[in-house]
């Protein structure tokens, strides 16, 4: 190195260095700011790891599998809010998955590119409305609809079945499930159909050319290709609604019990934050509320990852066996 | 028989998907519709001129929300927007590949991290000591949501530019850099910009951070140390309030946000819609 920089004359060495200068400016400042979005996401973690430092020192493990939630003597198990938000996402994904895969289907495959273009374009814009929104809509249109017809409905004809039992509050798990799988779609939407567009044109026209119904060729051999991708949308989606506050927590009746009927109020992780937070009574609670936000924090990473791989791995060489 | 059957199944499903697409596209028209019809009955000139009242008293507004949205979203503009755009800028033409994919990774890991558990961070970050709410608290809440979206449409419209562009530039003499701000970004400025709107869009209708670190307010509040009333939290506020002439002040918020928030959805792809045709013309 030293032997290089000398054979090099003085005078063009200073020349290079000022015409660099700009550019090692140009990449300090960028690097800089890129760094700090880095650090700041570490920051993020760390603090949240500290700060909910007295709970998991307390609780430990039984922080996730008992029940008790008892904020005057400092007795704090999550599993009601873990139970609830696993409960109502899942039976988001189940009423959504299908209408939202049956969707992009019909974007991708079969509609005329303008309509197809219209729809994505609603569809989009679906994505932009604020949970805040979706909240205000369920409480006045969704939960009196639920209450005076779907669920007494569901109870005379299901109510023999545990998960249907109980009087009809309107507000409750099911009701913000169904919230959860309003704002779910444009996810599972717009991601599996960027999927479903990827699969080769050959993939179709073999299968059209063997002599496939329209529906047979889209069936077995597109979706397929593309199912990677579709699942992919749906761990993103998930990680979506497992995180999701606002609307739920203005339906889901908001009572830390868990209960097999699928009609009774609940409570999630999110919502108990939103709730307790500014009132909460001692350090334990504050620090039992920020676990629940680290454990939330967790989950929702490890589905975000997994849901960018499989798309990764989509669009990368597509799901051919 | 087998043909009929098969024909009958490819008929029925190709039915049902379209039913599905169009029973979900539908649902922002309902969404629309039940929310104008509402809301209409609801806004009147008060809203955007007076205080909220209140509960049991008649009348009043959300003039103080509406302008605390506008300055905590313009402070979260004002952080977020220069951090991810100079963030993108670094990993789509100065950076390895390596420390790219870590930056990227990073940008994707904070745009999932719950907006909830974002409000927590702020909290601890700010809040904490500075011994209240404010509305710095809730713009740095929010100027987190901005920077991963504005890092990836950053990063994304300049990998798109083609390279023959910054070749003549480099060829021209100019420098990395020269090339970069002067032709490089001014060819992606569309894309870049649709993006930036997207996300500012997205935020200013995020409740769940704005929970505890701006709070909310019944008044106006001087400067950004106060707490500081937002529609978002309004909204929350007064529908699961019990009072009736809260509610309607909830559709009324409701009403103003949802528009401002899909005005600057639909200017932002139809600009989008524009540059990429006119790109390829």
């Amino acid at each position: 190195m030293a032997t290089a920089a000398q054979s090099v004359p003085g005078r063009a060495r200073t020349f290079l260095k000022n015409v660099r200068a700009g550019d090692e400016i140009a990449y300090l400042i960028t690097f800089v700011f890129a760094a700090s979005v880095v650090l700041i996401t570490a920051i993020l973690v760390f603090e949240l790891w500290v700060k909910s430092g007295a709970s998991i020192h307390k609780f430990g493990f039984n922080f996730l599998h008992t029940s008790t939630w008892d904020p005057v003597n400092d007795e704090f198990g999550a599993l009601p809010f873990v139970y609830g938000t696993i409960i109502t996402s899942i039976l988001g994904l189940l009423l959504s998955v299908p209408l939202g895969v049956g969707a992009a289907i019909f974007l991708s495959e079969l509609a005329p590119p303008k309509l197809s273009n219209a729809l994505t374009f609603l569809v989009e814009l679906l994505a932009a409305v604020p949970s805040v929104i979706f909240g205000l809509l369920a409480i006045f249109a969704l939960v009196p609809l639920m209450r005076s017809f779907v669920q007494p409905w569901l109870i005379s004809a299901f109510g023999w079945s545990p998960f249907f039992k109980g009087p009809p509050y309107g507000f409750g798990v099911l009701t913000a499930s169904m919230v959860l799988a309003i704002m779910m779609f444009p996810y599972i939407i717009s991601i599996s159909r960027e999927a479903l567009i990827q699969v080769p044109r050959e993939q179709r026209e073999a299968a059209l050319a063997l002599g496939a119904t329209r529906w047979e060729a889209t069936w077995d051999a597109v979706v397929p290709f593309a199912r990677l991708g579709i699942v992919g949308s749906v761990f993103l989606s998930l990680a979506r609604a497992l995180g999701e506050t606002m609307a739920v927590t203005m339906v889901i009746g908001n009572d830390p019990k868990i209960n097999a009927s699928i009609l009774a109020p609940g409570y999630t992780i999110a919502s108990v934050i939103a709730n307790e937070f500014t009132e909460a009574t001692g350090d334990m609670h504050l620090s039992a509320l920020i676990e629940l936000g680290l454990v939330l924090f967790l989950i929702t990473i490890i589905l975000n990852g997994l849901g960018q791989l499989l798309l990764m791995l989509t669009t990368r060489q597509g799901t051919a066996r | 028989m087998l043909i009929l059957w098969r024909k009958t199944v490819n008929g029925v499903m190709l039915t049902l998907t379209g039913i599905c697409a169009f029973v979900t596209a539908s649902a922002l028209f309902l969404i629309l519709g039940y929310l104008v019809w509402n809301g209409g009955k609801s806004l009147d000139w008060n809203f955007f001129t007076k205080l909220p009242l209140s509960p049991g008293e008649l009348g009043g507004g959300m003039a103080n929300a509406i302008i605390g949205s506008a300055k905590i979203v313009a402070l979260a503009a004002l952080i977020g927007v220069p951090v991810g755009f100079l963030s993108g800028v670094y990993i789509a033409e100065f950076s390895g590949k390596a420390m790219a994919n870590v930056i990227r990774y990073t940008a994707d890991l904070l745009n999932g991290v719950p907006s909830i558990v974002i409000g927590i961070f702020a909290w601890t970050l700010l809040v904490v000591p500075m011994h209240h709410f404010s509305a710095w608290a809730g713009g740095f809440a929010l100027s987190l949501m901005v920077i991963p979206v504005t890092l990836r449409a950053t990063e994304q419209f300049l990998g798109q530019v083609p390279l023959a562009l910054r070749e003549g530039a480099l060829a021209l003499g100019a420098s990395k850099w020269r090339s970069v701000a002067t032709v490089v970004i001014p060819a992606a400025r569309t894309g870049i910009m649709t993006g930036i709107i997207l996300g500012v869009a997205r935020v200013s209708g995020e409740t769940a951070p704005l929970l505890f670190t701006a709070l909310n307010n019944q008044y106006w509040s001087k400067g950004f140390g106060e707490p500081t009333a937002s529609l978002p939290v309004m909204i929350y506020t007064h529908a699961i309030s019990p009072y009736e002439d809260w509610h309607r002040q909830a559709w009324a918020a409701g009403l103003v946000l949802l528009g401002l928030v899909l005005v600057a959805n639909i200017a932002a792809r139809m600009v989008l819609a524009k540059g990429a045709a006119s790109q390829r013309g």
